[in-house]
């Protein structure tokens, strides 16, 4: 594999569908070799900004940059792009080699040079000996990996993944996500990658950046994203999380709506500022902040019990605990307690 | 016949069809062998005469194929690829045709078609041409007036095929690099194969049998096989003659018909 994939970037990109606004001015770079997970929830504009990328759909206004190079009115076959659809996209008539070796062809590279480079993606997806089925004859797990060497095969600057794991079942796509991940460093791929999944998106990217309503709501490490959410939003979407708001009423102190004070981490914030305040379930391990609460909902799941309290100052609390010793009941009173480093405040 | 399923709610039409298309399909076959004797079918397909016009009922209907072909699946592909309004337009005058009758359309080929027709005054008084073009009770004018009654048959399976294709497939052929030209040879025109081949037959087994058109626009020149036995029933009043041309045509169709079954229904059909 020769030429290096490029480095994308999108400058203020929108997009209206009619009186919907799909796209909102939206920028991003991805540095060469980078998987950028777009995360959202379906009619955030992710897939439209992917259309954008591929060149399948005209911005409104804005500009998409490969290595420096303006290809927003480039039409699709002109892009280099590689991608993979939601359902594949697999040509139903052509075998497996000849999916493969299409955008070869479309290339005019000889015959010869095909039938090695074919031979080459097939092996690198593990479908070699595969050549001569059609799509039809392959399961879901194995059109899909000829739709990512379909989309490898040419040496692409960049690798677009369109909810690719979506029909997949649990196991397999476990599999096929650390083995596109494998895949996506060794070829060094500069790779744009949509999923509504939070989960996936944690597991695949170097960064996510969180859409929502047409615009993003945050980018940043797959880390910073769990432990650093910008807004509700991106805290809310991201795992599971208990989120309240409230008023700096002293440095170190957040009185919540209906009143109850908890210790943070505050930093240099002004007094009297409004403040999100986010404890995720499974950082109750302990600390300065106490709640006693009464058990609504208790759920085993195997590695932890996960708790739905009614505390006493009114608020609810979705926490996980170890699973040890007896599943709690319904009306049971629970003490938990979080660490005012553990809470993050945004 | 299944247990759980009876038969008995389609008795009515069974009778029907026994009754006004079995029957006299089998009567017609009777008469073609009257007395024992295959003769008729030796004279319908051992006379050079009778031959020709098998020849010329071929010659015309795929003539109309192709050229319904040529001008159908462009129409086809474009009503199921632009807008739903402008598709509603190109259905309605897809349509329309269907929905009148075929005498009355013949007519009206006649008055546009004729030496004083509609066309060739606009043409000379336009100065166009000097002389009038013969365009009735010829080859040119059966075409016309065939076309023109078939086109919505081969239309409507083009449409159809065209509309079953998955848009990602295309798509994914244009983000893979292929030009406007190939998308159409490698993927549109092979997976929408059975579409062509559908219209097509349809259009040429009508073809074949087709009466009115030629009959009112070839003007007795233009001589098909309907034509044929129409005047071995009416004129001649030859009617085991009449029965023998009808069987060996109903025979032809019959044979296309199934060998078009066995092609699409072979590795070509989509998934």
């Amino acid at each position: 594999m020769a030429e290096p994939s490029g480095e994308l970037r999108v400058e203020g990109v929108s997009k209206r569908f009619g009186d919907v606004l799909a796209l909102d001015r939206v920028s991003l770079d991805i540095a060469r070799g980078e998987l950028l997970t777009i995360l959202g929830p379906s009619g955030s504009g992710k897939t439209t900004l992917l259309k954008i990328v591929a060149g399948f759909e005209r911005p409104d206004g804005g500009a998409v940059k490969v290595d420096g190079a303006d290809i927003t009115s480039l039409p699709p076959a002109r892009r280099d792009i590689g991608m993979v659809f939601q359902n594949y996209a697999l040509f139903p008539h052509l075998t497996v080699s000849g999916n493969v070796a299409f955008p070869l062809e479309m290339r005019g590279v000889p015959k010869a040079e095909i039938d090695r480079r074919v031979g080459e993606a097939l092996a690198m997806v593990e479908l070699a000996g595969y050549g001569q089925r059609l799509p039809k004859q392959l399961s879901g797990g194995q059109q899909q990996r000829v739709a990512l060497a379909r989309a490898i095969v040419f040496n692409p600057r960049l690798l677009l993944l369109d909810e690719p794991f979506g029909a997949l079942d649990r196991k397999l796509r476990e599999t096929m996500q650390l083995e596109v991940r494998r895949l996506q460093r060794r070829l060094g791929l500069t790779t744009i990658f949509i999923t509504h999944d939070q989960e996936e998106a944690l597991v695949l990217s170097d960064r996510i950046a969180v859409m929502n309503r047409g615009a993003i709501q945050q980018i940043a490490s797959t880390t910073e994203i769990y432990e650093r959410p910008a807004n509700d939003f991106v805290a809310d979407f991201v795992g599971e999380s208990n989120i309240f708001h409230g008023t700096l009423t002293e440095p170190g102190y957040v009185s919540l709506e209906g009143g109850r004070r908890v210790q943070i981490n505050s930093g240099p914030m002004a007094v009297g500022r409004r403040l999100g305040v986010l404890m995720r379930p499974e950082r109750f391990v302990g600390g300065a902040n106490t709640f006693v609460g009464e058990v609504r909902e208790a759920v085993y799941l195997g590695s932890s019990f996960k708790l739905r309290l009614a505390c006493n100052d009114g608020l609810e609390l979705v926490v996980r605990q170890p699973a040890r010793g007896k599943l709690p009941e319904a009306g049971e009173r629970v003490t938990v307690a979080i660490d005012p480093d553990a809470i993050h405040v945004f | 016949m299944s247990s759980s399923r009876s038969a008995w709610p389609a008795l009515p039409a069974l009778i029907l069809l026994f009754c006004f298309f079995l029957f006299p399909v089998a009567r017609m076959l009777g008469f073609s062998v009257e007395g024992g004797s295959l003769d008729w079918y030796a004279k319908a397909l051992g006379e050079g005469l009778y031959l020709r016009v098998f020849w010329n009922t071929f010659e015309v209907a795929l003539c109309v194929t192709a050229i319904c072909l040529i001008l159908g699946y462009p129409l086809g592909f474009l009503i199921a690829t632009t807008t739903p309004f402008w598709a509603t337009v190109g259905f309605i005058f897809v349509l329309l045709p269907l929905w009148t009758s075929v005498l009355v359309r013949t007519y009206a080929w006649m008055v546009l078609l004729g030496r004083n027709g509609v066309f060739n005054r606009l043409l000379v008084d336009g100065g166009v041409i000097a002389d009038p073009i013969p365009m009735l009770n010829n080859f040119t004018g059966v075409l016309i007036g065939m076309v023109h009654v078939l086109l919505p048959y081969m239309v409507l399976p083009v449409y159809g095929a065209v509309r079953r294709l998955d848009p990602a497939i295309v798509s994914a052929a244009e983000g893979l690099g292929a030009s406007g030209f190939n998308v159409f040879r490698r993927i549109y025109l092979p997976l929408t194969l059975n579409g062509i081949l559908a219209g097509s037959i349809i259009v040429f087994v009508l073809s074949l049998g087709f009466f009115i058109t030629p009959a009112l626009l070839g003007g007795g020149k233009v001589m098909m096989i309907a034509v044929l036995i129409e005047q071995q029933v009416h004129e001649t009043l030859n009617w085991p003659f009449a029965a023998a041309l009808s069987a060996v045509l109903l025979a032809v169709t019959l044979a296309i018909y199934s060998a078009s079954q066995r092609f699409t229904r072979s590795e070509l059909q989509q998934p």
